[in-house]
Parts: structure tokens; C-alpha cells; sequence
């Protein structure tokens, strides 16, 4: 009897302690984006890439640079799944190898040129008038500069490198971001609630870093995301130039390019078809993921 | 020191690309401790413009103080700095705004916003400041305080909105309230509740609340002393008592008949005919004259001043200028 008693006090205190359990942000966040199936199937499949590419020296035991000029071009079989390259080299090995470069430019370019553009336009889309006027002018001239001859300028001063790749890319890229983040801020910071902000004596800084920019956190995000996947595309371009990763280092982009002839395209598919689908795979993810945190992220959406 | 509040001669003028709009031109006004002063009057009479100057919250440009004093404590306001104004905004002086749906940032909780403000003027820490987050929601009435502080505002409803946005006003202990048609947006149960509400607390806390509305039966409800404006300027003052026993000035007697009774008998309202005369173009005298029934001469050629009658009453008309005004 006591024993059922005090069976039944425990269920009531679960039933009550569920009705009455508050989620945290963070939670409904990530169960939003959970209900999302293409939203996961991207993440499911960035993750994947990105431990191929963490993990890469354990996928074939393979070493990355190590030529085999007795077994080129030779098409995928037990030993080799993807094949070898025109040098002999572990394609399959390659792929992984090349994420780390890929995914590592396309991230980190990405988060630079959000600071840059969040910044300036933050600042611009807040103070308007001449501030406005000399940011967004800045803005213009860098975004009418040619991307190639300029970056070719650059990397020909400072050397080409991994690191002077991303920081081209984000001086290049920040206007972008920089307008989107503006004419939201443009109209956000009209709405009541700001002008309530300014009557609790909050200040500028703090109205424009924790009212304004999170309002603007949805753009941002789908922006960035985008962004991840062109960075990754403007990489393979730069470096087949020879202007971003030298051989042998091998980015999915470089070696795309590898294979380039009519005579590899025809017979050596296994040459370029892997790394395309690799990056096609790697841009639709992280659009998918993108438009799933958007959604996921906006409290707007009552669920 | 016996004002909290004291407005002396107040300009806020808009300068637009059609000319000087005067909408605040010589506003006086005095509020003591714990005192709540109904400011009335027709749409764009200078309400808000007197309640956001007094904030410096004056939309620049176009607008601007152009003359005058607000001397809070003592202190003029229209001669302080941001900073400092950043300090006495939210602390000493809150504000609660007319669209409760719009006045709350979207992507935060409850609890976030308010406990802004909290941590931004009494220094607390983030734990100490969510305590008093809830103690402040419980206060004005918002049930499971504890969850709804972690609720973003679309989940309140307008009343709730209201509550929050009145808990996050009063969060700080300020010593003036400044509601600016508080209950306007809401439907007429919530108005009831909103304004027992800040009856109460007006008790509890001893805040000196303006409270500007063109709602008579708010201001009968809430305030001790009433100023009705007209185009810029104080018509009359009154305590509330007499301005709805005796109501002196034309324009007053104006809205009071425009205002539905219960006990009165069925026949059409009176309405006071013409509208607000375009600032920009004023006539020239006192600026009622146009819709005065009771218009003279003088009317038309010179603006009454603001005379003295009797106690607690001031009035600005040239009927009362002969019969007991003492200049």
C-alpha cells in the first residue's frame, strides 16, 4: 500500500515537473531543426566530410604523396577505390586530405568577412548620416574591384598561402554582408522597441551589439552559408591559378583541375567525378543546413 | 525642494522642409513625489512630444528643444549630456510606451530585457537581477512568473506584453513614470486591469506617474492633477475634482460634453466642431478661437496668457481674464 502510494506521488511530481519545464532557447532550437529532414541531411553530411577530412591519414592508411608511377591512371579496385591519378597517387586518400584545405578556407574566410561586414555595417546602418555615407561608399569601391587581377595582386606581394587566400577573400567579400546587415538595421533601429531601449538608458554600443545584430542573426546566417560554399569554389579557382595551395597539397579544387583534358574526361572518370560530387555535396549541405537554422533560429515562428 | 518635476516654459519645435512646427510651444508644468499628473488633449496637441522631450528622446532631426527648463530634482535636463541622460533614463525616469506589441525586441525573453535594464542600473548580477525579474513580473500580475520570464514576447498576449513592459518600467524603483496612453492598444477589460495595476503600484512604490492619454475616464480613475493641452499649450490646469465639476476653459468644456455619460439621456454627443488647426499655419490669437463658441474679438487678435485662478487652477482664456484671474 505505502509502497503504491508513494509510486503514484512520484508520477505526479514527473507529470508535474514536464508541464512545467521551460526550454531552454537552445533546446527549441535544436529541436526545430531537428524536425527539419533537409536541414539534418546537410548536417549529417558537412559532419561526415568534415571527419573525413580530420581523420584523413586513417581512411586508406595511405600516405597522401607518395607517387606509384608503375600503377597511373589506374580505374578504382580493391586497393585503390577511387582509382589513381595521373602520378599514381591514392585518390580516395587525396579527397580526404583536400577537405581539410576546402572546408578550412571556406569556414574561416566566411567568419572573417561576417566580423568585418557585421561591423561596418552595424556601425553604418546605426549612425547613418555621413558615417553611413563613408562606410557604404568603401563598401562600393570594394565591391567593383575585379576579384582576380586583385587577388592576384595580393597574394603576388604577400606570397601565395592558405592564410593570405582567406584574408582575400574576406576583404573582397565583406561588403556583401556589410549591406545586408545595414538595411536591416536601417528599419530595425525605427521600431519601438529600440526607442524603448534608448528610455531603459541602455547605450549605443550595447543597443547596437545585443538589440540590433540579433535581429539580423537570420540573414547573417543564411549569407554565411552560402558564403561557406562559394568560399570553397573561389578557393579551387585561386588555386588552380597557382595562386592558393600549391601541389602537391591537394584542395577538391585543385584537383578538379588536375583533370582537364578531353581525353581525361572521356576515360578517367574517376579522375573528376569524386571531387565534383564532393563539392556539390559540401555547397547543398551547407545551403540546406543554412535554410533549417534560419527557420530553426527565428522565434517568430511559433511552434 | 518641493517638486519632483518641474517644466518651465518647454519648446520643442519640428523643423521640417514645409517650416517650423511649434508641437511643444510653452509648456508648464510642476509634478510633485508621488504625484500623477494627467496630461489630456486632441491628437496632436503635444502629448507625447512634451513626454519624449522630457527623456530627450526627441526624434533629431527634425525636432529639437528650442527653449525652457526641466528641472528633475533640480537638475535641468534639456542642458545635460547623453551620458548623463543615459544614466537618469530607465533609473529614475521609465517610460512605458504606447504599442506594448511593438515595444518588445522580438528575438529575447522576457527575462533578458528586463534584467537589461536591472543589471545596467543597480549593478546587480545576472542571477540576483533574474530574482528580481520575477519578483517584478509577480508584481504586476503575470502568473508562472518563474516560466514566463524565459518566454520570448510572442508568446504573451497584449495585456501580458503590457504587464512586462510596466514590470520592466518599474524594475528600476524610478522616481517618475512616464506612460504614454499605457492602455490605448488594449481592449477595455485589460484597460481596467492595467490601470488597477498602476494604482496599486503607485501606492506600493510612491512613483510620481505623468500620464498622458486622451482617455477622460483614465484620467478621472488615476490622476490627482490635470492639464489639458491645445495645439502646443497648457489650456488649463486643474485638480481633477474640479476640471470635471467646473470645467472652465471652452475648449474643456468641449471634451467633457464629448465624452458619453451613463445617466444622460439618449441624444447624439456634442463634438467640438472643426479639427486642430495645422501648426504650421496657427491662427493668428488664441489658437481655439476658430471653434470657440464663445469667441470675442480679442480672441482673434491676442493670445491669453495663463492666469492664475483661484488655488490649484490655471487657465488660458480671455472669458476668465475679467472675472477672477489675477495676473
Amino acid at each position: 500500500m505505502i509502497k503504491e502510494k508513494g509510486q503514484i506521488n512520484e508520477n505526479q511530481e514527473e507529470n508535474l515537473a514536464t508541464s512545467s519545464k521551460v526550454e531552454s532557447p537552445w533546446t527549441i532550437v535544436g529541436r526545430r531543426l531537428r524536425k527539419n529532414k533537409l536541414a539534418m541531411i546537410g548536417l549529417v553530411v558537412i559532419t561526415i566530410l568534415s571527419l573525413a577530412a580530420i581523420f584523413a591519414p586513417f581512411i586508406t592508411g595511405i600516405p597522401r604523396d607518395i607517387t606509384n608511377l608503375a600503377n597511373t591512371n589506374a580505374p578504382p579496385s580493391s586497393e585503390h577505390l577511387l582509382g589513381t591519378d595521373s602520378l599514381g597517387r591514392d585518390m580516395l586518400t587525396r579527397l580526404a586530405y583536400g577537405g581539410r584545405i576546402s572546408l578550412t578556407v571556406g569556414f574561416v574566410s566566411t567568419s572573417l568577412r561576417i566580423l568585418i561586414g557585421v561591423i561596418l555595417g552595424g556601425i553604418a546602418g546605426y549612425y547613418g548620416k555621413g558615417i553611413d555615407n563613408v562606410i557604404m561608399r568603401i563598401a562600393d569601391i570594394f565591391s567593383c574591384l575585379p576579384f582576380l587581377p586583385i587577388a592576384i595582386t595580393f597574394v603576388a606581394v604577400l606570397g601565395p598561402s592558405i592564410y593570405n587566400i582567406m584574408i582575400v577573400l574576406a576583404i573582397l567579400g565583406w561588403p556583401g554582408i556589410a549591406r545586408i546587415v545595414r538595411a536591416e538595421i536601417l528599419s530595425l533601429r525605427e521600431r519601438e522597441f529600440m526607442e524603448a531601449a534608448t528610455a531603459l538608458g541602455i547605450g549605443d554600443f550595447k543597443k547596437i551589439v545585443s538589440h540590433l545584430i540579433p535581429n539580423t542573426m537570420a540573414s547573417i546566417i543564411v549569407s554565411a552559408t552560402t558564403g561557406i560554399a562559394s568560399a570553397i569554389l573561389t578557393e579551387s579557382a585561386l588555386s588552380f591559378l597557382g595562386l592558393g595551395v600549391a601541389p602537391p597539397t591537394p584542395t577538391w579544387g585543385n584537383m578538379m583541375y588536375d583533370a582537364q583534358s578531353q581525353y581525361v574526361l572521356k576515360n578517367r572518370w574517376w579522375q573528376w567525378v569524386p571531387p565534383g560530387i564532393i563539392i556539390f555535396l559540401a555547397v547543398i549541405s551547407l545551403n540546406l543546413l543554412g535554410d533549417g537554422l534560419r527557420d530553426a533560429l527565428d522565434p517568430r515562428l511559433k511552434q | 525642494m518641493k517638486y519632483l518635476l518641474e517644466v518651465k516654459n518647454l519648446q520643442t519645435h519640428f523643423f521640417t522642409e514645409d517650416g517650423i512646427v511649434p508641437a511643444v510651444d510653452g509648456v508648464d508644468f510642476e509634478l510633485e513625489p508621488g504625484q500623477t499628473l494627467g496630461i489630456v488633449g486632441e491628437s496632436g496637441c503635444g502629448k507625447s512630444v512634451t513626454s519624449v522631450s522630457i527623456l530627450r528622446l526627441v526624434p533629431n532631426p527634425p525636432g529639437r528643444i528650442v527653449g525652457g527648463e526641466i528641472l528633475f530634482e533640480g537638475k535641468d535636463l534639456v542642458k545635460a549630456t547623453e551620458s548623463e541622460m543615459q544614466s537618469i533614463r530607465g533609473n529614475d525616469i521609465a517610460m512605458i510606451f504606447q504599442e506594448p506589441m511593438t515595444s518588445l525586441n522580438p528575438v529575447f525573453t522576457i527575462g533578458k530585457q528586463i534584467s537589461e535594464a536591472i543589471m545596467l542600473h543597480q549593478k546587480l548580477d545576472k542571477k540576483a537581477a533574474k530574482e528580481r525579474c520575477v519578483q517584478m513580473l509577480k508584481l504586476v500580475g503575470i502568473p508562472r512568473a518563474e516560466q514566463a520570464v524565459d518566454e520570448y514576447p510572442h508568446q504573451f498576449s497584449g495585456g501580458m506584453r503590457q504587464r512586462a513592459m510596466i514590470a520592466m518600467a518599474l524594475s528600476c524603483n524610478p522616481k517618475l513614470l512616464i506612460a504614454d496612453e499605457p492602455t490605448t492598444a488594449l481592449d477595455v477589460t485589460i484597460q481596467a486591469q492595467i490601470i488597477e495595476l498602476m494604482k496599486d503600484l503607485k501606492e506600493k512604490l510612491n512613483t510620481a506617474i505623468m500620464l498622458i492619454t486622451h482617455d477622460l475616464g483614465v484620467v478621472a480613475e488615476m490622476a490627482d492633477h490635470v492639464i489639458v493641452m491645445y495645439a502646443g499649450r497648457v489650456v488649463e490646469e486643474a485638480d481633477v475634482i474640479d476640471l470635471f465639476k467646473d470645467p472652465k476653459h471652452p475648449y474643456t468644456i468641449g471634451l467633457m460634453k464629448s465624452k458619453p455619460s451613463l445617466d444622460g439621456n439618449a441624444k447624439r454627443l456634442d463634438v467640438i466642431p472643426g479639427a486642430v488647426p495645422n501648426p504650421l499655419a496657427m491662427p493668428k490669437g488664441c489658437a481655439f478661437h476658430p471653434r470657440c463658441s464663445h469667441a470675442m474679438d480679442i480672441c482673434k487678435e491676442k493670445m491669453p496668457e495663463l492666469n492664475k485662478f483661484g488655488d490649484n487652477r490655471k487657465i488660458r482664456c480671455w472669458l476668465h481674464e475679467k472675472e477672477g484671474g489675477e495676473k
